[in-house]
């Protein structure tokens, strides 16, 4: 049970002089109860690659499969594949219409023709998981705060009941408190048994949580691997427009320096090294406690 | 820091008590509730015109309790402080879009509460808010940036001099042209400063300027106020960021509308111990420079700046 991408390629405006490969040859994997971050640069195919995963678009070489099913145009499957994946856009409180809370988040259960009696209960639990409660159903999307507003949004497509997630950079915009709200509602749907698929320009929030980094570069993959992995690529080829997070930054420059040091986000398990190191080279210094 | 530079801004014991609470209307209902804001469970509190929310609870205690404060000239001051600790309010005394209810506020000298003053602290004092989308009123970006001095009554010629040299110190002059719905977040924002700059204000006031912008976007916002600051403008940056205030000169932390604390950036690390009380967030970098410092003799820069803290640390191997 998995979302499953072979050889991928997308043209867009193909024969006109705006041609542009967008995807070209990419592949990955996210099953159930996993996180896959997509990286890269502004221009690099995130977004075309994640809308492929629930058949906006549709492969123009390779495949798209999710639980078996092909994503492909005409396809009777389509529709499961679309309730199977969930996609929550780039600013997804722009897609808010309705003229309450609950009425948004009943949309999507209405329109798979779930039973009306579910429908409430739903909503109730997608809600909830975002960690908002019912007094939300009664109030206009429209009067919430922005990161209220991106859970309400976000609470939207959960209640379809999804297998996976796809979000386009759900945290741009918020500040840094809803950033670490949002971040921590993913870990718990993740948790939920829901595959995550995470298109980011944040490596601070890819490098600690995903499974696994796809990292794309004008279109093609650069390289797919666990958090360690890419975090010893980006060390040896720095990336444009990818920025390392503060910690990591350092934890880089100190590899640089001591080929010993560990290349880590983790800013305790640098300090556990730091420490570790210093009191080797200087026993003279007074030691941590640590 | 000069002790005799000139004084751009001064608050003398200012206290400030938002209209609804002192008349004993609450906008938005019950007691307690944050108006236009957040209610439970965080969020952001949508803080983006000045009329468009107020972080202070209604009915609970002044946005602002004898603040006394002095914005010398040519300084990079940090305004620090949790949602709703008043910080908001106190940068909205600094060009007389909110006067006190007590005590006096002074923009180089006049006071805000003058109405007649009113256009001339404006021309000296200009404000950034936190939401890039809200501030764009133009539809090509040199448009934009002319809007303020326009409304100024600045001579043609001279707008065009002041666009140009706005632009290019906040890096948009290869955009001049472009439409500004093409431009990013970071760029937006950026923007807002040029227009700000454009005015021609010997101070600049931003309020939470990066909140709403990805760590790209605010990296180039930073190197634009740096440059600023280096070419003598006087900066307010309000902020609950620490990691944003190391290259300020003095930092000023407000909690529930008073002064909590008030010195130099090194000074402001010494107390990290009181950053969570204070309700400032702190990044990992300063968590690992804290308890590197704390915990071990190592010798650490006096700032956890990413530099510093890479330098000091390579040095020991």
């Amino acid at each position: 049970m998995s979302i499953t991408v072979n050889g991928l390629s997308h043209t867009y405006h193909p024969g006109t002089p705006l041609e542009t490969l967008a995807l070209d040859d990419v592949s990955l994997e996210c099953g159930r109860g996993e996180w896959l971050s997509v990286v890269g640069h502004t221009g690099s195919g995130k977004s075309t690659l994640a809308q492929h995963l629930n058949g906006i678009l549709f492969p123009e070489r390779g495949t798209v499969s999710v639980d078996g099913m092909e994503v492909r145009e005409k396809s009777p499957r389509l529709r499961d594949v679309r309730r199977a994946v969930g996609l929550v856009f780039q600013y997804p409180e722009q897609q808010l219409f309705a003229e309450n809370v609950l009425e948004e988040i009943s949309f999507a259960p209405r329109n798979w023709g779930i039973p009306e009696e579910r429908i409430a209960a739903l909503a109730s639990s997608a809600l909830s998981l975002t960690g908002l409660d019912e007094t939300y159903f009664p109030r206009s999307p429209f009067h919430l705060s922005g990161g209220e507003k991106r859970k309400v949004a976000i609470a939207s497509v959960l209640s379809g009941e999804p297998s996976y997630l796809v979000l386009d950079e759900p945290t741009a915009g918020l500040d840094s408190w809803s950033r670490r709200e949002l971040v921590s509602l993913l870990v718990r749907l993740k948790g939920e048994g829901l595959g995550i698929v995470l298109v980011t320009h944040d490596l601070d929030i890819a490098l600690q949580h995903s499974d696994s980094i796809l990292m794309l570069d004008r279109g093609r993959c650069v390289i797919m691997d666990t958090p360690g992995k890419v975090m010893e690529h980006l060390h040896e080829h720095p990336a444009p427009g990818l920025h390392l997070p503060e910690i990591a930054a350092l934890s880089a420059s100190l590899r640089n320096a001591d080929p010993c040091a560990p290349l880590t986000w983790d800013w305790k398990e640098l300090k556990r090294w730091v420490v570790k190191r210093a009191l080797a080279a200087h026993p003279h210094l007074p030691g941590g406690d640590s | 820091m000069k002790t005799d530079s000139k004084t751009v801004c001064e608050l003398r014991d200012v206290t400030y008590v938002y209209p609804g609470e002192a008349s004993g209307r609450v906008p938005g209902g019950t007691p307690g509730r944050v108006p236009g804001g957040t209610s439970g469970s965080g969020g952001i509190s949508g803080q983006t015109i000045p009329e468009a929310s107020e972080t202070v609870r209604p009915g609970t205690r002044p946005a602002l309790s004898g603040v006394t404060l002095r914005v010398r000239e040519g300084e990079w001051l940090a305004l620090l402080g949790s949602n709703g600790s008043g910080k908001s309010t106190l940068a909205k005394h600094l060009n007389a879009l909110l006067t006190p209810t007590q005590g006096d506020c002074t923009v180089f000298g006049l006071p805000t509460n003058d109405p007649l003053n009113v256009f001339a602290i404006r021309s000296a004092v200009s404000m950034v808010f936190q939401n890039p989308e809200n501030q764009i009123v133009g539809t090509v970006v040199e448009e934009d940036a002319a809007f303020g001095p326009e409304n100024q009554g600045i001579p043609t010629e001279e707008i065009g001099r002041r666009v140009e040299n706005a632009l290019r110190a906040a890096g948009l002059l290869a955009k001049r042209k472009k439409p500004t719905y093409t431009l990013s977040g970071g760029e937006k924002q950026r923007l807002a400063v040029a227009g700000a700059l454009a005015m021609d204000t010997p101070c600049l006031v931003l309020d939470e300027p990066t909140a709403m912008l990805d760590p790209q976007g605010r990296r180039e916002l930073l190197d634009v106020l740096r440059s600023l600051h280096e070419g003598g403008k006087t900066i307010v940056s309000i902020t609950h960021r620490l990691e944003e205030i190391l290259h300020c000169d003095r930092a000023v932390v407000l909690v529930e509308g008073r002064i909590a604390w008030e010195g130099s950036i090194p000074g402001l690390f010494t107390h990290s111990d009181s950053f969570r009380k204070w309700g400032l967030d702190a990044p990992p970098l300063v968590s690992l420079w804290k308890e590197l410092r704390t915990e071990t003799n190592l010798p650490m820069p006096e700032v956890p700046t990413l530099s510093g803290m890479t330098d000091s640390l390579c040095r020991l191997l």
